[in-house]
């Protein structure tokens, strides 16, 4: 079972947090919206990934599992 | 524009009803009037009864008429061609007592298509609201309009009362009617959900998708009026006779809204694959030389008028060029018009569309209309809209932000010659002309939207 990052972009309000603890994975625009890297997130970069998720804001920034994966 | 002001109704090509391989089918009868519920049945007879005998309500099976929608091939006409076979199969399988919603809200500025089936047919779109409702073992149903199309509002309401009086069978479920208000993504499925549920008709994050939680979160097919006409043929005639029209991957008719310096410009009903040249002829041919044609809608594509002659109405022919049939838009632009100013106005329509719920979409519409307007003006060049549209395209909670950029850029492909002279020496001689796209007269803003959801 895989994860990735997702943004709900409605609930996204652009605090920037998320590019600021995973750059790796996120920039933002030029607006201050982030652009995510939805590819598969494994080992280290997950833990990365769950902080940011849970240092949103507005709990816009989503680690999603990927079902209906072998 | 009213049905009733619509300059023509009529089909493309054959006229005999009843065999499989003549048009009109879903517009069958119209040229006499408003089809009440005594020659709606005189000319499609009665919807037969599909779950008959059959256990299949109980979720277990799966009703016959999925399957006959499937061998059919029917796909959505509301813009997106989604199989309704699959939809159908997704709520009934989905748990709890599934609803449906046909959706006749119609935001797209350039069709006229399901507002003209329900003023004149509304009969065979209640049949195929019936029809998928007993496919999913749905006991409610809504038929949702928009506000503003009075005409269709009181065609249904007529027709609704003229179901009640008539009786109606036990196993057919409860109809209602709701009107919607008029903006652009009031139509986009989780945003009709939304509204019906007493939200604002914006739409949501998903998932959910309303096909596993949607109104009063029940399973909800989110069907558009067209596509249902098409079912409740489907249920009379079968999939053999749906497939008698059209091409394997596009079975059957469609409708299309025909504008543009064309002889009558109207809604008609073709053969999907049919060539685009053969509904110019049905159309009383070309009345000026066309520049080029949007295709789809206002979130579809442009393609040259140099390929008029090369063009065939069905997405297999249409990707060649880079369009879709979408929700049967043809619009045509002569070489009267300016296609920067065009382009300018759809991409400013588009974003004062935005539900500005969704940062890239609410700031990124605004700037590729400003870059579209700043081009016209000879203050920018085309690589700011390829570089913005990457910007919004995948970004917002709905599609609005990708078709819009996908228009805006397919118009900077097809009018290339008109951008760089654009570009490079300002506004031209052609762009204080009139426009000549549909371009709606009543301007709906999101924001009265969500003022009158929280008035209400």
């Amino acid at each position: 079972m895989s994860h990735h990052v997702r943004v709900n972009p409605i609930a996204c309000e652009a605090h920037g947090m998320c590019a600021e603890l995973l750059p790796e994975r996120i920039t933002l625009d030029e607006w201050g919206y982030p652009i995510v890297d939805e590819t598969p997130v494994h080992g280290a970069e997950l833990q990365h990934a769950r902080r940011a998720a849970q240092a949103c804001p507005t709990f816009a920034l989503l680690l999603e599992r990927a079902a209906n994966e072998p | 524009m009213s049905a009733a002001e619509s300059p023509t109704l009529s089909a493309a090509g054959g006229t005999a009803p009843s065999q499989g391989g003549a048009l009109p089918r879903v517009l069958a009868g119209v040229h006499e009037g408003v089809l009440d519920l005594y020659k709606h049945l005189d000319v499609h007879g009665p919807l037969p009864a599909w779950h008959a005998g059959r256990t299949w309500r109980g979720k277990a099976g799966e009703s016959p008429l999925i399957e006959e929608t499937f061998r059919a091939g029917v796909l959505g006409r509301g813009g997106a061609a989604f199989p309704l076979a699959r939809k159908l199969h997704a709520v009934a399988r989905a748990r709890g007592t599934a609803i449906v919603i046909a959706n006749g809200t119609e935001g797209e500025p350039a069709s006229q298509k399901d507002r003209t089936l329900l003023a004149l047919t509304p009969h065979l779109v209640l049949d195929g609201t019936i029809a998928a409702a007993e496919a999913v073992g749905a006991t409610e149903a809504i038929v949702a309009v928009c506000e503003l199309a009075e005409d269709c509002v009181r065609s249904l309401e007529l027709a609704i009362a003229e179901r009640e009086s008539a009786g109606k069978a036990p196993h057919e479920p409860s109809l209602s009617l709701a009107t919607a208000p008029g903006h652009y993504v009031a139509g986009q499925e989780t945003a009709l959900v939304s509204y019906l549920d007493g939200g604002a008709a914006l739409p949501t994050f998903t998932p959910p998708r309303p096909y596993e939680r949607g109104v009063a979160r029940r399973p909800t097919l989110v069907s558009n009026v067209e596509t249902l006409a098409q079912l409740a043929l489907v249920a009379r005639h079968g999939a053999s006779w749906y497939r008698a029209l059209g091409t394997p991957a596009s079975a059957g008719s469609a409708l299309v809204t025909l504008s543009g310096p064309v002889a009558s410009p109207g809604v008609y009903e073709i053969e999907l694959g049919a060539s685009l040249a053969s509904l110019l002829n049905a159309a009383g041919g070309t009345t000026a030389a066309v520049r080029g044609v949007l295709v789809g809608g206002y979130a579809g594509s442009f393609v040259s008028g140099a390929r008029l002659r090369d063009l065939a109405l069905s997405d297999e022919h249409l990707a060649a060029h880079g369009a879709r049939i979408g929700a049967g838009v043809v619009a045509l632009l002569s070489e009267d018009a300016c296609p920067v100013a065009e382009t300018a106005r759809l991409s400013r329509w588009m974003a004062g569309q935005s539900s500005r719920q969704c940062g890239p979409c609410e700031h990124g519409l605004d700037a590729i209309a400003e870059a579209v307007a700043d081009i016209a003006h000879g203050q920018a060049r085309e690589s700011r809209l390829a570089q913005l549209s990457a910007l919004v395209t995948r970004r917002g909670a709905c599609g609005h932000p990708d078709g819009t950029a996908a228009a805006v850029l397919s118009a900077v492909a097809v009018f290339k010659d008109e951008f760089d002279a654009h570009a490079r020496h300002g506004l031209c001689e052609r762009c204080p002309t009139p426009p000549e796209l549909p371009f709606p007269r009543q301007p709906v803003t999101t924001e009265t939207a969500r003022r009158r959801t929280a008035g209400a």
